[in-house]
């Protein structure tokens, strides 16, 4: 008896806890990454701040279980009110009914087209957008000035072109006496970045075109592409200025300091930056003899769930826009590091100066935006080609091949759905 | 343990009393086993059925499951990538298997008798088993890198012998994680076999040694065909831990979970990605049942082979 | 140690000595420091700067518990700690409840069905988990079950094979003892519990190690089952941080330290109970 009067004791005290603040909770979801988990930490206090009726759930997943952890959660029908997906999952999250479509009467079409980058628009689809992103990312070169010097390189100066940094590599890579690399010329791996450096960036510096402009068909596997993925194999087959999985990811080996270049994007920032025990620096991903430079640029969006509905899809509503805003946009620069969405926020003056932004900011303007069907997989068919070349010593030719007709397969099988 | 509808304790008492004894127990023994029951069926017999049943549909986890016959079989039979999964799960088997036994006997057979720090000694190869897979993975991992952080390239470097890529490599990489599972397992089967050889009566040997017996014949003679029972528990159980194997195989790949090219990969790990990844739970269902028919096979042919070797 | 010492020791004891008995004794000490030469150097490394990594010398030359500082200040481990401690102890003490008592009637009852009951338990032995994971994934979405600790548990709280264990061991009990007690006018659950399970103990401890091991090392279904880092097991969380870490060693080798140091504990305290349970369970089983 008593302890049931107590239960409902405590269960009123409770209920009128919540009575009282009248809070609507809403729930964000979002995978892990240090700095990107701070600076939502750092929106949320700020947001809750200025709207005390509302109250945001930070929810993380690892990365590599994120979607499922999404699907998992409509499934089971409690799914979250905002969440963050990346660009390439649209058609999933879609077809899934993960997500529902923004509102226009709140978030404008031409406000959004004409204040953010276009590459915003890979989060249209019909009529509507699915979603808005923060901030947008690119490639850069990260190279090691401590290594550049040692190896008489000068630190102010990185490669500029493909030829430069192949010069630079071998200059920089380091190897004992039995002949093993003990520090690589560059870091590399189509696991991390390298797939987009490689499909969005050397396969158009090499005359090529990745896929077609409708994105069903893959177009690489041509004279263009096989001289690309050639030239970018070849840093590990013929010149052996990198070895993959060396200290097992490319970052890895960047911030001990035992990879003199690594291509990297944005996102790295943050966790670069508590390097201290050599001075690294930033530059465009290399031009080709043209000087035709490409690059890769993706973002994630955020978006409002299936599940949220009234009040609580207005509180929704207006977290998504403070996510969006220009002031959130400045937070997430100085936390994460990733360059803002909003063209008056990153293009100013200052950024474009800045010796690190600056180099990102420029490789948004000849970015270009893969449209996956299946992101996993499709870096998987990377993946396997590398493998097959840097393992099983597959000449590039086949290797390519053999990719394309994988990643065709994985495009038919979504686009025949 | 109160029993029947509660009219009264006395009505209770009465109806109870009515019972002979015989008929009492049989009663206590169906309460003992009704939770138990419920439990069995509902969360071990309904969800085999219910496997079966979902091999043959098209269940993705976002729409209703839909009955589409074996084509979920006929699918995964044609997918080479199934057979080469299928061709892994039985290598972790096949060398996994016998190596570890082979190990843990012969340790076994030498620890037992001895007496100097037995304890101690017995502690170090039994304090694996004690660790968890996840984190043990981790450690290996380390282990296997290429210079300049590998610790074995780095032993191999020290005696200038040529580095070896490990996990980097199709042909080392799946028994470069066997060898983590071995090693977890070994402890367990070397205490196994040492009671299994402690219960052999010590008249035996007596007997052997009066009659000349050698060492080398008594080992075959007498310790080996006695231990069959030990040796049986053990096969079954470590084979079915192979056909099984996930923990390691997940954490020592996250970059290329199975790789390279799919060459480490076993069964329980294309289940988990069909079906948590790619969330196509009915052809998952369709690889678990082809895992229950291995394991079902390999476990019947070990008890029939080992039956008839008597 | 040496080769000469250990002679003397051996001589000490009265026995024998032949080279190869000390030959053999040197091989299986040596392997069996090969066996804890990965938990040394995991301990090790838990114990360098990130710096220090790259020294591959055992004995760290600055020792430090910085890692671990950073690693545990944060709390989630202490929180996958105490939910693994939680999970496994619960369902260890279902497993020792259920299966003694199943055990217990199966084989000190008798009446119709016991053999169907019995065989009908054994075969679940041959359903692999992961055949079961998929419907259990339905199951526990629809029922609300997933991310909470009931949902972690629940597949385990009964096991076949500590039915059978169990059974084994309560057959071994002699009749007089129970009939003793059933003259005594005590009810049948009171003999089970006050009389049958005392003559039992040596099996319950067998069961309960490896139940509460098997589910503190659990990975595969709490993988599954969870989606907040709130309520990962330690394996599971584990390995979410190893990820998240980026192959930063010194910390992944850190967390594997603290995942590993509490069962390293446990065992060199009961350390003869658990070698004498699995020795039980293996034979029995």
């Amino acid at each position: 008896m008593k302890k049931a009067k107590l239960a409902g004791l405590a269960a009123g005290i409770s209920f009128m806890a919540l009575g009282s603040a009248q809070a609507v909770e809403i729930e964000y979801w979002q995978y892990v990454f240090d700095t990107r988990v701070q600076a939502m930490d750092q929106l949320i206090a700020n947001f809750e701040a200025a709207n005390p009726d509302i109250t945001v759930k930070h929810v993380t997943f690892p990365y590599a279980d994120y979607q499922t952890r999404v699907v998992a959660a409509k499934v089971a029908g409690q799914g979250p009110d905002v969440v963050q997906l990346f660009y390439g999952w649209l058609d999933n999250f879609v077809a899934g009914q993960l997500i529902q479509p923004l509102d226009p009467a709140v978030f404008p079409h031409e406000e959004i087209e004409s204040e953010f980058f276009p590459i915003v628009s890979a989060m249209k689809r019909g009529e509507d957008y699915y979603g808005l992103p923060t901030a947008v990312r690119s490639l850069a070169l990260f190279y090691n000035k401590a290594l550049f010097e040692e190896a008489g390189l000068d630190p102010d100066n990185p490669p500029q072109t493909l030829d430069e940094l192949l010069a630079a590599a071998e200059a920089t890579v380091k190897r004992d006496g039995a002949g093993n690399i003990t520090s690589v010329g560059i870091a590399m791996g189509m696991a991390a970045q390298d797939h987009h450096w490689w499909r969005e960036g050397l396969i158009r510096q090499f005359g090529g075109q990745p896929y077609s402009d409708d994105g069903r068909t893959v177009t690489y596997n041509d004279e263009a592409g096989i001289a690309a993925t050639t030239w970018q194999a070849d840093l590990y087959r013929t010149h052996i200025v990198t070895q993959i999985a060396f200290m097992d990811e490319p970052q890895a080996a960047f911030r001990a300091g035992m990879a003199a270049m690594s291509i990297d994007g944005t996102f790295r920032l943050g966790a670069f930056d508590s390097i201290e025990s050599f001075e690294w620096g930033v530059t465009e991903l290399p031009a080709n003899d043209e000087g035709m430079r490409s690059n890769y640029a993706s973002y994630f969006a955020n978006a409002i769930g299936a599940g949220a509905s009234g009040e609580e899809l207005a509180a929704a509503e207006k977290f998504l826009a403070y996510v969006s805003s220009p002031e959130a946009m400045e937070i997430w620069l100085a936390v994460v590091g990733e360059l803002p969405a909003r063209q008056e926020v990153a293009l100013t003056e200052e950024n474009l100066a800045d010796p690190i932004y600056g180099p990102f900011l420029k490789g948004l303007e000849y970015a270009h935006t893969t449209q996956f069907v299946d992101e996993a997989a499709q870096r998987q068919v990377a993946i396997d080609m590398e493998a097959r070349m840097s393992i099983q010593g597959q000449e590039p030719a086949a290797a390519l091949a053999e990719a394309a007709a994988q990643e065709q397969a994985i495009l038919d099988a979504f686009y025949s759905r | 343990m109160s029993s029947v509808t509660g009219t009264g304790p006395a009505v209770e008492a009465r109806l109870w009393d009515r019972f002979t004894i015989r008929q009492k127990r049989v009663m206590w023994a169906w309460a003992f086993l009704a939770v138990p029951i419920v439990f069995y069926v509902g969360i071990r017999f309904y969800p085999t059925f219910q496997a079966f049943w979902l091999s043959f549909t098209n269940w993705d986890l976002l729409r209703p499951a839909q009955f589409i016959g074996i084509a979920n079989y006929q699918r995964m039979f044609a997918d080479p990538q199934f057979w080469q999964v299928f061709r892994n799960t039985f290598a972790y088997l096949i060398i996994g298997a016998p190596v570890s036994l082979v190990i843990s006997f012969v340790v076994a057979y030498y620890l037992d008798r001895v007496r100097f720090m037995h304890g101690f000694i017995r502690a170090l190869y039994f304090l694996p088993f004690l660790t968890t897979a996840a984190a043990m993975a981790w450690v290996w991992r380390w282990f296997y890198q290429p210079v300049p952080i590998g610790m074995i390239n780095g032993l191999l470097a020290n005696f200038g012998l040529p580095s070896q890529p490990f996990l980097r490599s199709t042909e080392q990489a799946l028994p470069a994680i066997m060898v983590t599972a071995i090693w977890a397992g070994l402890g367990f089967q070397i205490i196994i076999f040492i009671a299994g050889l402690r219960a052999i009566p010590s008249t035996f040997y007596e007997a052997a040694r009066i009659d000349g017996l050698g060492d080398w014949a008594i080992l075959r003679k007498i310790t080996l065909p006695l231990l069959k029972p030990t040796t049986v528990f053990l096969v079954v159980f470590s084979s079915i831990g192979f056909l099984r194997i996930f923990d390691q195989v997940y954490n020592m790949t996250t970059n290329d979970p199975g790789g390279p090219l799919n060459s480490t990969k076993p069964l329980v790990l294309m289940i988990y990605q069909t079906a948590f990844s790619s969330y196509q739970m009915g052809y998952a269902a369709a690889q678990t049942v082809v895992l229950f028919t291995i394991l079902l096979v390999v476990s019947l042919m070990q008890l029939w082979v080992l039956r008839e070797q008597k | 140690m040496t080769a000469a010492t250990v002679s003397s020791e051996l001589a000490a004891n009265g026995r024998n000595i032949r080279p190869g008995r000390v030959i053999t004794w040197t091989l299986l000490l040596i392997g069996g420091l090969i066996m804890v030469t990965p938990l040394l150097y995991m301990f090790s490394t838990s114990l360098k700067t990130a710096g220090q990594v790259y020294d591959l010398r055992l004995i760290p030359a600055a020792p430090t518990l910085d890692n671990y500082i950073r690693v545990v200040s944060d709390g989630r481990f202490l929180r996958w700690f105490l939910n693994s401690t939680f999970v496994a102890l619960a369902v260890t003490v279902s497993n020792v409840f259920f299966d003694s008592l199943v055990g217990y009637t199966l084989a000190k009852f008798e009446f119709r069905g016991r053999y169907f009951v019995f065989l009908a338990i054994l075969s679940t032995l041959m359903i692999p988990t992961e055949m079961l994971v998929i419907p259990w994934y339905l199951m526990s979405s629809q029922l609300g079950w997933i991310d909470s600790y009931w949902g972690i548990m629940f597949p385990g709280m009964m096991t076949a094979f500590g039915t059978f264990l169990m059974k084994q061991f309560f057959e071994g009990v002699p009749n007089d003892f129970l009939e003793a007690a059933r003259v005594d006018g005590l009810n049948e659950f009171t003999i089970w519990w006050k009389i049958a399970m005392p003559m039992v103990t040596p099996a319950i401890s067998a069961l309960a190690i490896f139940t509460f091991l098997g589910n503190w090392t659990a990975f595969f279904w709490p993988l599954i089952v969870t989606t907040s880092r709130e309520l990962y097991t330690l394996p599971v969380g584990l390995s979410s941080f190893a990820v998240e870490q980026s192959i930063q060693w010194e910390m992944i080798m850190t967390g594997a330290a603290l995942a590993t140091i509490p069962t390293l504990l446990v065992f060199l305290l009961l350390q003869r109970y658990i070698v004498r349970g699995v020795m039980l369970a293996g034979l029995k089983g």
